[in-house]
Parts: C-alpha cells; structure tokens; sequence
C-alpha cells in the first residue's frame, strides 16, 4: 500500500511549465520540445498525439524526470504531486520511477530481460521499494493477469519473455507497471506493434484496469482513433509545440486548428469503384512455400483487371506480402501459375526477360530502405531510364525532369540524396522510379503505413491521378481499411496464406460479412470515443448467445 | 493559413491552398559538405592520439616512397666492420655482417612495410569480393560452402598455419605475401559478408535484383557504396595483424628472406646484442630500433583506426 | 531431446569434422615436398638403398589412403613416427627419436606457462574490462584505452625484449633464458617461466580487456536495461541482477577466444626465452623441415585451439535463456 499517496481524483498530481529538452546530433543541441506545458489531474488520462519527430516520446520520458542518452531536459519545472523533479537528487527521482510512475514501452519484446521470468519482473519494483512482501506481489501480479485477460494467468508468469507472443508480452508490461500501484502510467504507443484485431483486447484490458484503480495515465500514440477509445483529454503536439489542447469530444466533434483538423483528413477520401473485364494478372491457384516448410500460399487466386485497384487486405501473416513475391518472381509458386497479359509468366526472376520485369514494378513501405543512401535522386530514377529504356544523356535527363514533375516536385529536388527529403518526398522519388520502368502493373506494398496522416493523404491522391492519367493497374497491399476505403475498386481479404474473401468494395463492405472479415472490419478503431465501449457489448452479446 | 477553410480538402490543389505542397515538407535536411569540409572538421576535432598518429603513418610513407634518396648507404652493401659501434659514419653501427643499420631500417621502411601493405590489399580483394558475393547470394550453396571453408581455415590460428605451410612450400617471400593473404582474406570474408549482410535485407537490393541487375552492379554499385567505413577501418586492423604476423615470422627466421633488409629479420640478427645491455646500451638498442620501428607504427595505425570508428559509429558521449 | 543438448552435440560433431580436415591439410604436407627431399634429409652421401629404406619406412610407397589411415592410427596412438634430425647419414647410426619422446616434455612445459599467464591475465583482464565499461569516458577508461591499444600492437618480441631490459639487464630481478631443467622445484620453475609468463600476460590482458569492455557496452546499451532503469533499480542492481546474467556468454567467449589466442602467442616467446616448450620445438622443425615434428606440433596447437572454440561455444549455449527454456 502506498503510504505517499494522497489526494482525491481531480487534484491535479501532474504540472509541467515551460518543458525545453534539447536533444543532440549533427556536433551541436538542437531543441526538440520548446515550450510545452502538460497538466494532468488524478485519474485523468491524457492522450498525446502528433506525428513522428513531434516530441511526444521525450516529453512523456520528462514526465518520470528521464532524459534518453543524447538529451537533456534544458529547462522548465516538472511539479509531481508537489515535488520538481527538475531540483531533485537523482537518487529521489529514482525512489519514484517503478513505484509511483511507471513506464510500458513500445517494445516489450525488447524491453523483457531474456534471463529472468516475467513474475520476476512482475513484481521487481514492487518488492525493491517494500510496496508489498514478495508473496503478496505475486499474487497480486496473478490477479492483475486474470484482470488483463491474459491466458493461464497463474501460470503464464513463470515462463520466459521469449516463449509469449507480443500482445501477451504489451499486457505483461502493463500488470508490470500496475504492480506497485503507481499514481501515473506513461504509455508510450503500447499497441502500435500490434495486429488491429490483437489490439482491441490489449486496449480495453489496460482501459479497465486504469479505471480500476484510478491511475492518471499519459497515453502516447499517433493513431487518433485509439486515443479517442482511451483518453478523457488530448494533447496535439508538432515539431515540440503544443497544437491543441481539449477534452476528447470536443476535440472530435469541433477541432479548432488546421492541423487538427488535417489530421481526420485520410479518412474522407473515396474512390468511385469501376468495373472492367480486362484482366492484366491472373493468379491461378497458386501454393507457395519456403524451402520445405507449410505453405505460405494456399491455393491462391486473384484476378486484377486493367487499370483498377485490386486490394489486398489482411493482418501480419496473411501472406500478402508473400503473394507480392510471387507475382515478381522472388518466391516461386510451387503449384498453379501467374498470368500476365493471358500469357504465363516464368516462376523465377532469372527466367524473366527484361520486358516482362519491366511492366511490373513494385513500390515499398519503408521509402528509407527502398532507396540507396548514396544514390542521388537522379541516379535514383535515371537508373530504370538507362536500362529499360535505353535514355542517356539530355534525353535521360529531359525524360527525368517530365518524371519529377510528375510527382510533383522540381528540379531542385534532383541532386539530393535521400538523407535530405522527407518521408512523402521519399515515398514519391520511389513512385517515380517505378514509373521510369513504363509499367504497366504496379504493386505497392504498404506504401502509406510508414507516414503520417496529411502525407499519407498526398500519397494517395497522387496515385490516383496517375492511374487516370497514365492507364495504371494497381494491387494495393495493406492492413489499414480506411486506406482500403479510399483507394480501392476490388477487395482481397487473406487470412493465413488463403483468399477468405473476394469481390468489389461496395460488396465487401456491406454486411452480411464471413466471420474473419467482420472481425477484421470491426477491429477497425473508429474515431468515436464510444466506440470501444460500444463493441465490446457486441462481442460479449454474441459470446452469450453462441453466434 | 485561411482560418476559414473547407474541412475535407480533396485534391492536391486545395491542399497546396491551404499552405501545403510536397515540395515545401520539412526533411531531415543537413547541410551537405563535400569530402574535403568533412575530413578538414574531422581534422579538427581529432583527439592528440590520433593526430599523433596519422603524423607517424605519414613519415613512414615518406620514408618507403623515398628510402633509396635518403639512406646513405645500400641496403646490401657490406663493410669490412662487423657490430661496429655508434659513430658518426655508421648513425646506428652496422650489424652482424658489416651492413650499415640505418640504412636498412630505412630500405625496411620500404620492404617491411609495403610487403604487408600489398598482401593486405590483396586480402581483401580476396575477401572482400568473395565476402560480398557470399552475402548476395545468401544462403545458396555458394555461400554454405564458402563460409564453411572459412570456419574451417580459421578453426587453425594463423601463425602455426602459416608456418605449416611455409615449411611446406618453403620460405620465400612471394609465398609469404599468398599465404598470409590467402589466410587473411579468411577474416576479411566474415566481416564484408557480416556488413553486406546488413545491406543485403534492404529493398533497395531487391529492387536492384527485380529490376535484373547483374552481380557485378549490385556489388560494386549497391553495396559496396554502403561498407565503406567498416571495411576501411578493419583495412587498417587487418594491415597491422598481417604487418605484425609477418614480422614475427621473419623474426622467427621463415619470413623475409636476406639478404633483404626487413625489420622482423633485423632483430633477429642483432637480437644477441641484448646481453650487452649494461656494458654498451647503444649496442643493446640495435635490435630495439627496428622493433620499436614495427611497433611505433602499428601504435599508429591503431590510433588512427580507432578515431575512425569512434566518428563513423556517431557515439552520443 | 532437449535443444541444448540437441545444439551441443551439433557443435561437437562440427568439431570432430574440422580436427578431421585438419588433419588432412597436415598430412598433405608431406606430400608437398620435393621428391628428393629423401636424399636432403639423409645427406648427399646416403646410399640408394638407405634412401629407399627411409621412403619405405615413411610408407611412402603405399597408396594415398592406407598412408592416411596408418598416419592417423599412429596420432591417436601416440605414435607420430620419428624425427628426422638424428637420421644418420652416410652409414652413421640412426639416431632419430620418436615425436612423442620430444613432444612430451615440452608440451608440460609449454602448459605450465600458459596457465601461469592465464591465471593472472584472465581476472586482471575482466576487472579492467568490466570497470571501464562502467565508468565509459572517464579518466580512468581513457587512459586504460590508449594503454591497451599501445600494447596490443607491440610485436611480442618487442614487449618480451623491454621485459627483459627492464627485469633482467639492468635490474637483475628475473634471469633473460629460462632454462628449465625436468626436474626443477615448483617455485624455481615460477621463477624461471616469470619473464616469459609476464610478457604473454601483457599481450592477453589488453586484447581481452578491449574485448570484454566492448561486450559489455554493448550489453548495456540494450532495451531492458534502460527499462531497468525506468523502474528505479540502482547501478549496482542495474549491473548485478539485469546485466550480468546475460553477460556470461559473451565474456566467456571473449576468454575461450583469447586462451586460444595464447596458443599463438607462445611461439614467439618461447622463443625469445629460450624456453623448452612445444613452440620453440615447432620453428626449429620448419626451419630444418622436420615434417614429423611439424606434424606432431601442429596437431597439439590445433587441437587446443579447437577444443577451446568449442568450450566458448557450449558456454554460450548454455548461457542463452531461449535455448535453456524453449517455446
């Protein structure tokens, strides 16, 4: 029991004035939070959101009075239920962190020691400060499993980080922060590694049990919907500086800055569906697997008509991803064949001729990755100009230019590397490489999942349009609907390796749905604080009444 | 930004209204410098070992390009005066067969030296390619069988191979330079294929190999561009492990051959002066001097080495 | 069969296999050498039939594989054939002896100095390592850096010659020859082996120490360490309970690595020490072209090697928490 706290819920236990953290790189300091002020109550839960880089993960580091190596909390006063951390002695602020502030990280993988039992870790703060006796932690971290909905729940905590999977672990993590029941929880973007449908139970098991025991939490993520699930206030922050402040409905129903209200924005687009006859691929029954191992592809057929957009959809493991790879001939089917243009295409890569590699082209999600550090943008995309086509010289270049301007940028952009663009910038340049190829089919793998809302936007509109203007055919691979929503005309849903489900957008999204596709759809967060609550009714409904 | 703007923007040009275009998105931009700035701030920032280092690395290079304008006398040429001590004439004496010490130290520089700096450039052409290509074709039998080869040609340390196969093929400096490079490249092959491997996972490979890129291209053109600061800094590492092997060797008598002057051989041959220590010291230093010559030098080197990979690492201290 | 057991045997065979290749390139040497190294070895005034009776005695008339399997039968036995120094020539006595009579003795020895230098080096090595991780940057972690660093790129002489000037010229603490005779008292034995034992000594704790600060910097910098952090543990906790059982694998292999790294080491100064060990006998081989000495020598330092690879291997398999307790 903790005999430090006091208070009823609504005081306010955390006050954060005027937060200035540098961080450093490049030789000098360079401000990433400049100015921030966070005000917490008891019991409260506040959601920080706001875009990579915006500062919110070292702000929520400053609210335990931690700085990460390579950053220094420069100025401004942390008031904790009465005491600076700012003037206090390292050793108190110690006394505090894992007993009255605690921390879930992003990545419990990382964050489990592989050498000890998760009981162990469990309880390790709890006992280090005398909270309880070591018995009584134990069994209160058995109870706290049962509470997270956590199978065997009296067993599970004498097993080893690496013997559970992620979801387990992210809620582990989350009785382990409960443990020694603190005052505050920061949650640092808990369920972002997590599959949509494993992220619902996470989310309404570190809900309950934040009610439960009346814990003022700080809950850090980008994706808006999941905040409006959790927090009672949400704070937008950009480039470390407070956008907006207000409390969840009305920043839902009324944002009141442009920024806030650009951050909604993906979710408005939606493409008009077409139908077409013409099929440019045809994947017949295809079964893929890597070397001797379960089949990664079961009997897999997908027809992608002639300038539509074929998506596929489904959560890590699908095979997706896989069934990409094996239209470009990096995994060759080991039954059934691809079809382009009704004629078959050779399993492998080597027996490919330089036409047929040339009309697919593939554009990846992480734009970092996709792109060689040392390549400048014009040898970026000069490259595919060189050897599909054969351009050197001024024509390569003038062919270059028409490119970059395609995607809407311009000739300043041509001698950069890749260090010196931005995400969407990135994602474009790669846009562009596929297109030097004169493609006819372009897969795009994930291509939004890596940026942030407003740049996601711009991507999707500049696909669009070039698939107008330029006759392309497109299969979209991601796991976010919304994104589906948008830019799709047919729907693929995989599930393990097979094809559960297929058909237009308009016929996917309607009910009656098969079970994985509702499930699917319905783990969807919806930007409605209710929803949540709403859904989990449902379930327990239908659970009840054996649907 | 117009306070009164539409809540659902659809198109790029309503966007670019309302203040945004992907050509104005803020990147990670840092000043680009060229190679030149960059190695002048290294330069400047360099800790006193380091600069003491690349001052040492620098001299020796002078002497080894320059040795036969410097040194006063041959490398071979005899006097009728055997262990003849300090003097004006001779800087260091001469040595058990009348030759002039200094001389040969210099003439040292330049064989000692540019031998392990050729059989460490041939080590890595070996390994290095080799290495690359491993990682390039991962896990193929290509790669099975050259990483076993390897682990097996390192299951025996080097020194007690090398003189295996010295004693086998006999010991003259040309099979010096192929054994202790073909055994070399064994540990330059791991570490190219370690970083390519590292390289290899990326997209941009892969879009390398849709696209139906040769081997070559992809090697000299993707990855290689990508290595370069490990692969420098273990060139320095495996120059002074190949320069020290080899000064062992000829220390041991089965390296460099004479009547070339070579500083392993030279201690060896004057190694008996060490008794007199306290009767003549300058004496007892003549085999020092090519010693603290091959050791002074690999301090060096070390220093160098280790200031790189401190820079090219971006440790937050 | 549990997967440690089950990776340990792996590991094993694969030893097995590279002592097997091994011996192979070892046994190719003689094939290597100049057909009338027969005639070298005996001098030029052998007789014809000596000549021949030497060849047959090496087998050299038998086909390729009977003369492996008989050579590798003899190692295991302990029969590595004889030396060929002593091979009387012209009609002189044959006064070779068997490589395991000159082996033995000398491998005793050379065990007894590389335990003296591992005994002190290891501890020495893994304290300097394990502070200067811990106090990274300071003064102290500095300095001992560039010490390290300076010593571990002196050529062993180099050291074993400053040694010497030091103890032995000018100061007379430690004699410069170890003249180790087989029936020396145990302190004498310490007294004479002092010299070389501190200069291989030297060598080890630098590379070991740089390699165990290393690991442990890396250890440090791991996710759960800073989450140890976040839950208010102190140094000492932070290093005693979350570092150091994940640390074993890694500096156990750093030790195995560098006990092996000794085997190497031990040549040079063995012979700058005159010492009677296992090291000096295998370059005094190579120069004359003793291949049965050679053989025999190279057999020894190559088994040890391996086998100490091997130790580091099982080490770190038995340390790894995912393969103590599997899915």
């Amino acid at each position: 029991m903790s005999t430090e706290r006091s208070g009823q819920k609504g005081d306010i236990l955390l006050d954060m004035r005027n937060i200035v953290i540098d961080g450093y790189s490049d030789d000098r300091w360079h401000e990433i939070v400049k100015g921030v002020d966070v005000t917490l109550k008891r019991g409260e839960i506040m959601g920080l959101i706001g875009e990579s880089g915006a500062g919110k993960s070292t702000l929520g580091l400053a609210a335990m009075g931690f700085a990460r190596p390579g950053c220094r909390l420069t100025s401004g006063t942390i008031m904790f239920d009465g005491i600076d951390l700012m003037k206090t002695s390292e050793e108190d602020k110690r006394a505090l962190r894992g007993s009255r502030i605690a921390y879930v990280a992003q990545s419990a993988a990382a964050s489990f020691n592989p050498a000890h039992t998760l009981l162990a870790q469990t309880v390790e703060a709890t006992v280090r400060r005398s909270i309880k006796t070591e018995d009584e932690a134990k069994a209160d971290a058995r109870k706290l499993y049962r509470d997270l909905q956590l199978p065997n729940p009296d067993l599970i905590g004498d097993r080893y980080p690496h013997q559970v999977s992620g979801g387990q672990l992210q809620r582990v993590m989350t009785a382990m922060a409960m443990s020694p029941r603190p005052d505050l929880i920061i949650f640092d973007e808990p369920t972002t590694a997590l599959d949509v449908t494993t992220q619902v139970e996470v989310l309404a098991s570190m809900r309950k049990i934040v009610e439960q025991f009346n814990t003022a939490a700080i809950y850090i993520t980008h994706d808006l919907a999941v905040v409006a699930q959790m927090a009672d206030v949400i704070k937008v922050l950009r480039y470390g500086e407070t956008i907006e402040d207000a409390d969840t409905r009305s920043m839902l129903s009324h944002p009141e800055k442009e920024y806030t209200k650009s951050l909604w924005s993906v979710r408005s687009i939606e493409k008009p569906e077409e139908v077409s006859n013409d099929i440019v691929l045809r994947v017949d029954h295809v079964d893929a697997s890597y070397t001797g191992s379960a089949k990664v592809l079961d009997d897999v057929s997908i027809d992608v008509p002639r300038g539509q957009t074929v998506a596929i959809v489904g959560e890590s493991g699908s095979g997706k991803s896989t069934a990409a790879r094996a239209i470009t001939g990096l995994l060759p089917p080991s039954k059934g064949q691809i079809l382009f243009n009704g004629k078959p295409l050779p399993p492998t890569l080597k027996e490919r001729s330089v036409d047929q590699l040339q009309k697919i082209q593939m554009i990846y999600q992480m734009a970092d990755t996709a792109m060689n550090p040392r390549h400048t943008v014009r040898d970026i995309i000069g490259r595919p100009l060189e050897f599909y086509l054969g351009l050197r010289g001024a024509e390569r270049d003038r062919r270059l230019m028409e490119l970059v301007e395609m995607i809407e940028l311009n000739e300043s952009f041509i001698d950069r590397l890749p260090a010196e663009l931005s995400g969407g910038q990135k994602q474009r340049i790669c846009i562009a490489r596929a297109l030097a190829a004169g493609p006819e089919l372009i897969i795009c793998d994930e291509v939004t999942s890596a940026l942030d809302q407003i740049v996601q936007k711009g991507i999707l509109e500049l696909l669009l349009r070039l698939q107008k203007e330029l006759g392309l055919t497109y299969i979209f691979i991601t796991h976010d609907i919304a994104t589906v929503k948008a830019i799709s005309d047919q729907i693929v849903v995989m599930l393990e390796g097979r094809v559960v489900e297929q058909g237009m957008k308009s016929e996917i999204l309607e009910p009656p749905y098969p079970d994985y596709t509702k499930l699917l759809l319905s783990s969807v967060p919806e930007m409605d604080p209710d929803w949540l609550t709403g859904l989990l009714k449902e379930r327990a409904a239908e659970g009840a009444s054996g649907v | 930004m117009n306070p009164e703007d539409d809540m659902n923007p659809s198109t790029a040009a309503e966007l670019a209204d309302q203040g945004y275009s992907a050509a104005d998105e803020v990147g990670m931009i840092k000043a680009r410098r060229t190679t030149l700035e960059n190695v002048w701030r290294g330069l400047k920032t360099a800790p006193p070992t380091a600069i003491f280092g690349l001052i040492v690395i620098t001299t020796y290079v002078f002497f080894a390009l320059f040795a036969p304008l410097l040194a006063p006398f041959g490398e071979a040429e005899i006097f009728p005066m055997s262990y003849a001590p300090w003097s004006d004439e001779f800087m260091f004496g001469t040595d058990q067969l009348g030759r002039d010490v200094l001389s040969r130290l210099i003439y040292g520089a330049r064989n000692t030296v540019g031998i392990a700096f050729v059989t460490t450039l041939f080590a890595f052409v070996i390994g290095g390619g080799l290495g690359i290509t491993a990682a390039i074709n991962n896990n193929s039998w290509l790669d099975n069988l050259l990483s076993r080869s390897v682990d097996v040609l390192m299951a025996i340390p080097s020194l007690i191979f090398a003189l295996i196969l010295l004693s086998m093929f006999g010991a003259n400096t040309l099979n010096l330079i192929i054994i202790i490079a073909v055994l070399d490249s064994t540990r330059v092959f791991r570490i190219a294929r370690a970083v390519s491997l590292n390289v290899v996972v990326m997209d941009y490979v892969e879009a390398a190999k849709l696209r139906g890129e040769k081997l070559f291209w992809i090697l000299y053109r993707e990855i290689l561009p990508n290595i370069m600061p490990p692969l420098v800094a273990e060139f320095g590492l495996r120059f002074c492990f190949v320069f020290l092997t080899i000064a062992a060797l000829s220390f041991l008598g089965v390296g460099i051959q004479p009547p070339t002057a070579d500083w392993g051989s030279m201690v060896r041959e004057t190694a008996g002066l060490i008794q007199f220590a306290e009767y003549d010291f300058t004496a007892a230093m003549t085999p020092m001097l090519p010693a603290a010559a091959i050791a002074l030098l690999t301090v060096a080197v070390n220093f160098v080495v280790d200031w790189f990979l401190h820079k090219s690492s971006g440790l937050k201290d | 069969m549990h997967p440690v057991i089950r990776t340990i045997l792996q590991r094993l065979g694969l030893g097995l296999v590279t002592l097997f290749v091994v011996s192979l390139i070892l046994f190719s040497s003689i094939e290597f050498l100049p057909g009338d190294f027969g005639q070298a070895v005996l001098g030029q005034a052998a007789l014809p039939e000596t000549v021949e009776a030497f060849r047959n005695e090496l087998g050299l008339n038998l086909p390729v594989h009977e003369r492996y399997f008989n050579w590798l039968g003899g190692i295991l036995t302990g029969d590595m054939g004889n030396s060929f120094s002593g091979r009387g020539s012209s009609g002189g006595a044959d006064r070779s002896r068997p490589v395991i009579e000159l082996l033995a003795p000398r491998l005793a020895n050379t065990l007894f100095l590389a335990s003296m230098a591992a005994i002190i080096s290891v501890p020495l090595a893994l304290f300097l390592g394990i502070t200067a991780a811990l106090y990274r940057n300071t003064i102290y972690d500095r300095t001992v850096n560039a010490l390290t660093l300076t010593t571990i790129s002196f050529p062993e002489f180099f050291v074993a010659y400053l040694l010497i000037l030091g103890l032995s010229s000018f100061t007379k603490i430690f004699p410069s020859l170890a003249n180790i005779s087989p029936d020396a008292a145990f302190w004498e034995r310490v007294y004479l082996t002092a010299l070389p034992a501190l200069t291989l000594t030297l060598v080890i704790v630098a590379h070991m120490m740089r390699m165990t600060r290393a690991a442990i910097i890396n250890l440090m910098a791991s996710p759960y360490i800073e989450m140890a952090e976040l839950k208010g543990a102190s140094k000492s906790e932070i290093i005693l309970r979350h570092a150091l059982p994940n640390a074993w694998a890694p500096i156990v292999t750093v030790i195995a690595f560098n006990l092996a790294y000794l085997v190497v080491g031990v040549v040079v100064v063995e012979v700058v020490f005159v010492y009677p060990g296992v090291g000096q006998l295998m370059v005094d081989a190579v120069t004359t072209r003793d291949v049965p000495v050679v053989q025999g020598c190279a057999m020894i330092f190559a088994a040890t090697y391996i086998l100490l690879n091997l130790f580091a291997d099982v080490i770190s398999i038995i340390t790894n928490p995912r393969l103590l307790h599997p899915r």
